[in-house]
């Protein structure tokens, strides 16, 4: 496999408590990519490390090496702001801005500067479509995105990220504050995203991972226990653990 | 004695409290605007006070007031705001800020009476500012600085976190989450905080007594040059306000029909401070659903 992504050895402390103790893990690129476990394992924690959202928490160490394409995510010269662009986040419970629907998808390609107008009216349309709402709110664009379902409002979130063209989204959980209807939705756009991004998910939804992913990793108390394809973990888990977790004995 | 008997005399106990502090209330506004309405005039309202004669308003009065108020939101506003953001987004969280934040407390729960006294001893003698407006105005703004900044600070702390997450995940800075994402949201708490300190402001009297002064000296309201001493913008002349003319008035007033000049200068005040209420709420509302409505342009 020709990795993408790859980390070694990484521990994370908040303060004296370590939630991730010495994890190595590598994707591929593009694909759809599974972190499941128990709550608490430390899912957050590793996905949050991948775009440095873990530099905004007071007293956190980590250590490890991580490199995106072969560039270090924590060198001395990463930019976080660059890589953030490059390595986009959607979160668990939607976020939009207080802004119209319009200049939240546009907010970061202002950002870098683009202003030409057609310019911005296209990746809109087209990020938007990519995010399965475009029919959805279309005739609605200067409407703002707050007053928009739940299950909208996310995947205008996706929009908003999917429009700054990055190499890797990272999801934290994010359909499980939504119905299911929205949740097919966001999975099926998934799997066509699939072909153009990395994609790397948190999910407590066993169906969703096995149905969506093309690897699934599994966490227990901040330790990588097994990752593989998705169906080896699903039908036939090499550990113990693994096997005990998806058969519900704990978690 | 059951359960449900104890929460039955609990709630008559609570209302019967509420309703008598409403009455109270209701009594004190009702009074002051029964007394005091029948004098109010455009007469009142815009010509200058006598001292002997019957007959005088309250103009110079109202338009200092007015002008103290703006000054010290100007000196206040912008120090108050820097704080507050300073505390909610960047401050560590360590003994040094520990420190700012029980100073600000302390601050907060100065008698307006003592933040007076030093601001006479500090501003007026030592700086040699004398009894003026920009005397009364720093006074002021001692007096406001720390409940504006607690507002603030806590109106940019109930943003959801999600937000600054999603502008940093974005890509942006910490400094633009702030200002184009997180100031936007806390705005109807913020402004809601001003008018409401404005109001507050408004009514002060005692520390203003010895820095803005007891005395509304002759102006001349088409002078409005900053640096003639005639001039009602004027910084350095002392600036006798509604709230120190009323105590004024009623301690050692000798004209003639003094207590009706004193009622209806009440009413004024009073019917001020309500309208700044009304205005923090309404204007607190009108931001927030223009913030989060349907239409944003
Ligand atoms: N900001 C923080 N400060 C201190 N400890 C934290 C912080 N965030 C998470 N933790 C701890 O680190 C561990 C891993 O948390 P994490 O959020 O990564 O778990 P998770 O696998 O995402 O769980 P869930 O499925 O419930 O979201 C937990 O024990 C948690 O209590
Ligand atoms: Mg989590």
């Amino acid at each position: 496999m020709n990795e993408f992504i790859t980390t070694r050895d990484v521990h994370l402390y908040y303060g004296s408590k370590e939630a991730l103790r010495g994890v190595n893990l590598d994707f591929p690129d593009k694909g759809v990519h599974a972190l499941i476990g128990p709550s608490g394992c430390g899912k957050s924690t590793y996905l949050r490390c991948l775009n440095r959202m873990n530099d905004l928490i007071e007293n956190v160490k980590i250590t490890g090496s991580f490199k995106i394409n072969g560039e270090d995510i924590y060198g001395p010269k990463t930019d976080t702001v660059e890589l953030r662009k490059k390595v986009g986040m959607v979160f668990q419970q939607p976020n939009p801005f207080p802004f119209s629907i319009y200049e939240n998808v546009t907010y970061g390609l202002k950002l870098s500067g683009i202003k030409d107008k057609q310019l911005l009216d296209e990746r809109v349309e087209m990020s938007l479509k990519q995010a399965a709402v475009w029919d959805e709110v279309k005739d609605d664009l200067n409407k703002s995105a707050l007053a928009l379902s739940g299950g909208q409002q996310q995947r205008v979130c996706i929009a908003r990220v999917l429009a700054v063209r990055p190499q890797v989204i990272l999801l934290d959980e994010p359909t499980s504050a939504l119905d299911p209807v929205s949740s097919n939705l966001i999975e099926d756009m998934l799997l066509t995203l699939k072909e153009q991004y990395t994609i790397i998910i948190v999910t407590h939804n066993m169906q969703q991972a096995s149905r969506i992913s093309d690897t699934t990793s599994f966490f227990l108390n901040g330790e990588l226990i097994e990752t593989n394809e998705t169906k080896h973990i699903f039908l036939n888990p090499e550990k113990q653990e693994t096997n005990d977790y998806l058969s519900g004995r704990f978690g | 004695m059951n359960t449900k008997l104890q929460n039955k005399i609990a709630i008559t106990i609570i209302k019967a409290i509420a309703i008598m502090v409403v009455i109270i209330l209701a009594f004190l506004i009702g009074r002051i605007l029964l007394q005091g309405l029948p004098h109010i005039s455009w007469h009142f309202l815009t010509s200058p006070s006598r001292a002997f004669t019957a007959g005088g308003g309250i103009g110079p009065q109202l338009f200092n007031s007015l002008y103290l108020l703006l000054l010290t939101l100007i000196i206040s506003f912008p120090i108050s705001l820097g704080a507050g953001i300073y505390l909610s987004e960047y401050a560590p969280k360590n003994g040094i800020t520990t420190v700012i934040r029980m100073a600000i407390e302390v601050l907060s729960s100065l008698p307006s009476v003592v933040v007076g006294l030093f601001g006479f001893l500090l501003f007026v003698v030592q700086f040699k500012l004398g009894y003026s407006i920009l005397s009364g105005a720093i006074a002021l703004t001692f007096f406001n600085l720390p409940l504006l900044t607690r507002n603030i600070e806590e109106s940019i702390n109930s943003v959801s976190n999600l937000q600054r997450e999603a502008g940093l995940a974005l890509g942006m800075s910490k400094w633009r989450t702030v200002n184009k994402i997180i100031l936007p949201e806390a705005l109807p708490g913020i402004v809601t905080g001003i008018v409401l300190s404005a109001g507050r402001v408004f009514g002060e009297a005692a520390a203003l007594i010895y820095t803005a002064g007891q005395s509304a000296t002759n102006v001349n309201f088409s002078n409005w040059n900053p640096f003639s001493s005639t001039s009602p913008l004027n910084l350095m002349r002392p600036a006798e306000t509604l709230a120190v003319h009323i105590w004024k008035i009623n301690s050692e007033g000798i004209m003639p029909d003094a207590t009706a000049v004193s009622a209806g200068a009440s009413a004024v005040l009073i019917i001020a401070v309500l309208v700044f209420n009304l205005m923090a709420r309404f204007l607190g509302n009108y931001l927030y659903k223009k913030m989060t409505s349907a239409e944003t342009k």
